[in-house]
């Protein structure tokens, strides 16, 4: 892991090649500095990335007509707010309390499958108790059960609860995550001492206790990243919200959803806008958070 | 909440490799001693009951009912044995949406793996603005797959979409894309590549920069060109990180929905021939429309687990081989 860190932190190239270096020098520097043919490669990449939510935005600022205009329109035009008044308004989505539902569903599960996975995964990492490795074995095996194989028993389940509509159905199922325990457990083994578990023990603090006052503080950069992943999952989960939700209990996906088949043909302009205001809250976050995402998805993929 | 990636690896201890003694010490009292016994078993005990309630008993309930025969208008006529299953092997649909499900999964997965590893060799060098750099090559990964099924498909409507626009612009035809196998899974596949390829290449990027930078110099020195120092150096020794994203990949293509469904605007069917109808779209329309028939869609799902168990080891099997095939 450290190597990884220093390597995502390059020195700065040699100024000025010594005389006697200078062929291994140089050499070195042409092969790990940026030409000017990689900047390009990677802005085209960027461009194509970024391009259908720009435009996503520009459809959205525009009417109707901006749909069936050769060539597209590239420009914002004034009609942004409007259209976004129009989809909120729009009884059928139900956008705001779209909107609403996903902000619940995501922050309840993001507390809760942080708050487990950190507890767990400090067992795991650092408590000695029987069966221990097979109950690891199990959590990672988790991870490997396609959610799809689930969902008609689950839905069942729902029924029988009398959850389905609910914003239960979305959350309780997903309080838990192999993932999250398996990633906690990982960050934790290094991260924190034995002796700082150790000290808390002699101090006569409870398990809980070293807990809640050592370990927790200890993991706080890997639950953020843990949070931050769970956050955007949950926001932009479809499959399930679209099964066991229907229109006067929607997630933002799922009004989006009714939006995109119901409106298609007669006004696209306001599915545009639905769009750009589900990707707003996730924008929000990315680019605040951006840096500590990036690292979570390439620390992870490392430890994997 | 730290800004510095480097962080996030945690602190190294210096102690960290010293171990703890065997015996905890000590506790005086008996909740002393029922803490130290049981707190590990309750730290853990959320997560192997929720999982048990909503992982483990849909998973077995999912093989029960794939026995049982279950409709809407028949009600739960009980157990049939392997009668589902059979119906499904022996229908033409479920072939049909399995070749489409395959067929998208390999013409999505091989470019958007090879753009990935293109897009991670130019990241792996010194350049300004790296990290808004690497945030503009992952923004897709943020953005709902809901909301990249809408926008692309109005991107590839038939009349007036931004693709046919283009492909007119340089003198060709433009395209019925949703008629036609080959232009509906094109069109898909742009979806998920656009959605995955930066998200694979900071998977790459991070396991090329554990590569040591001397194999590089010295292979240089001795004049491996660009392309033979990634053939010969970077493939080889990310091996283990390709095996993982194709692991990965396998799982989420075998249970791709959103984008097919979306791109034909919310049609369970795919298109009017089911030319891009997924297993995953198949057995919600046999479990959730028509005649609401639970014992087949569950016995779908089966299949389809089991079917992606066995694909992922396949592929793993490949992808070793195929890899140590260019060290040698």
């Amino acid at each position: 892991m450290s190597t990884l860190t220093r390597a995502a932190a390059p020195k700065p190239a040699p100024a000025a090649p010594k005389k006697t270096s200078g062929r291994v020098r140089s050499a070195s520097a042409a092969l790990w500095t940026a030409s000017p043919l990689t900047y390009l490669a990677l802005i085209i990449t960027i461009v194509l990335s970024i391009f259908p939510i720009v435009w996503s935005f520009i459809v959205a600022s525009r009417d109707n007509s901006a749909v069936t205009a050769i060539p597209p329109p590239l420009t914002p035009g004034p009609n942004f707010f409007s259209n976004a008044q129009r989809v909120l308004e729009n009884s059928d989505a139900n956008f705001i309390y779209g909107l609403i539902n996903s902000a619940v569903v995501a922050s309840s599960v993001t507390i809760s499958v942080v708050f487990f996975s950190t507890l767990a995964g400090f067992a795991f990492a650092k408590l000695r108790f029987k069966g221990k490795n097979a109950l690891l074995l199990v959590i990672i095996m988790t991870m490997m059960i396609p959610t799809q194989i689930n969902i008609i028993p689950l839905y069942l389940l729902m029924v029988k609860f009398g959850w389905t509509n609910t914003l239960q159905a979305v959350i309780v199922p997903f309080l838990v995550q192999g993932f999250g325990v398996f990633m906690i457990r990982q960050y934790a083994s290094s991260a924190i001492s034995d002796e700082l578990i150790e000290a808390a023990r002699v101090d006569g603090a409870s398990t809980w206790r070293t807990y809640w006052s050592v370990v927790l503080p200890a993991l706080r950069p890997a639950a953020a990243v843990l949070g931050l992943l769970t956050f955007m999952q949950t926001w932009n989960d479809f499959l399930w919200p679209y099964v066991v939700l229907n229109g006067d209990t929607p997630t933002v996906q799922v009004s989006l959803n009714i939006l995109a088949t119901g409106y298609y043909k007669t006004d696209y302009v306001q599915v545009f806008t639905g769009t750009a205001l589900a990707i707003v809250p996730l924008l929000i976050v990315f680019i605040v958070f951006g840096r500590q995402i990036i690292g979570g998805i390439m620390e992870g993929s490392i430890k994997a | 909440m730290t800004t510095n990636v480097g962080e996030i690896s945690g602190p190294r201890h210096g102690r960290a490799s010293h171990q703890a003694p065997d015996n905890p010490p000590r506790r005086s009292g008996r909740f002393g001693r029922f803490d130290l016994k049981f707190s590990p078993y309750i730290f853990v005990a959320p997560f192997f009951l929720l999982f048990a309630v909503f992982g483990a008993y849909p998973l077995v309930y999912t093989a029960v009912l794939s026995l049982r025969k279950n409709t809407l208008t028949g009600g739960d006529a009980g157990f049939v044995g392997f009668e589902n299953y059979t119906k499904v092997l022996t229908d033409q649909h479920f072939w049909v949406v399995l070749g489409n499900t395959f067929g998208l999964f390999i013409v999505s997965t091989v470019p958007q793996l090879i753009f990935a590893l293109m897009i991670a060799s130019w990241l792996n060098k010194k350049m300004r603005a790296r990290t808004a750099i690497r945030m503009g090559v992952l923004i897709p990964n943020i953005t709902s797959v809901a909301a990249v099924g809408i926008v692309f498909g109005l991107i590839f409507a038939d009349r007036y979409g931004l693709a046919n626009w283009l492909i007119q612009g340089v003198g060709f035809d433009p395209v019925e894309w949703r008629n036609h196998r080959w232009s509906s899974w094109t069109a898909i596949a742009f979806m998920v590549d656009w959605r995955w390829t930066g998200y694979n290449a900071l998977i790459y990027l991070a396991a090329m920069q554990a590569i040591p930078k001397e194999l590089y110099e010295s292979a240089s020195l001795d004049g491996a060109s660009a392309l033979r120092r990634f053939w010969r150096i970077t493939v080889p020794l990310i091996q283990p990180t390709i095996l993982f994203t194709v692991i990965i990949s396998t799982i989420g293509g075998m249970q791709l929905f959103t984008e097919p469904l979306l791109f034909n605007y919310g049609r369970i069917q795919g298109g009017s021939l089911n030319e891009f109808q997924t297993v995953a779209m198949y057995i919600y329309e046999t479990t959730f429309t028509n005649n609401f028939n639970v014992g087949r869609g569950a016995a779908i799902s089966w299949l389809l687990f089991l079917i992606i168990l066995i694909f992922a080891l396949v592929n793993f099997v490949l992808v070793r081989r195929s890899v140590k095939g260019t060290t040698s």
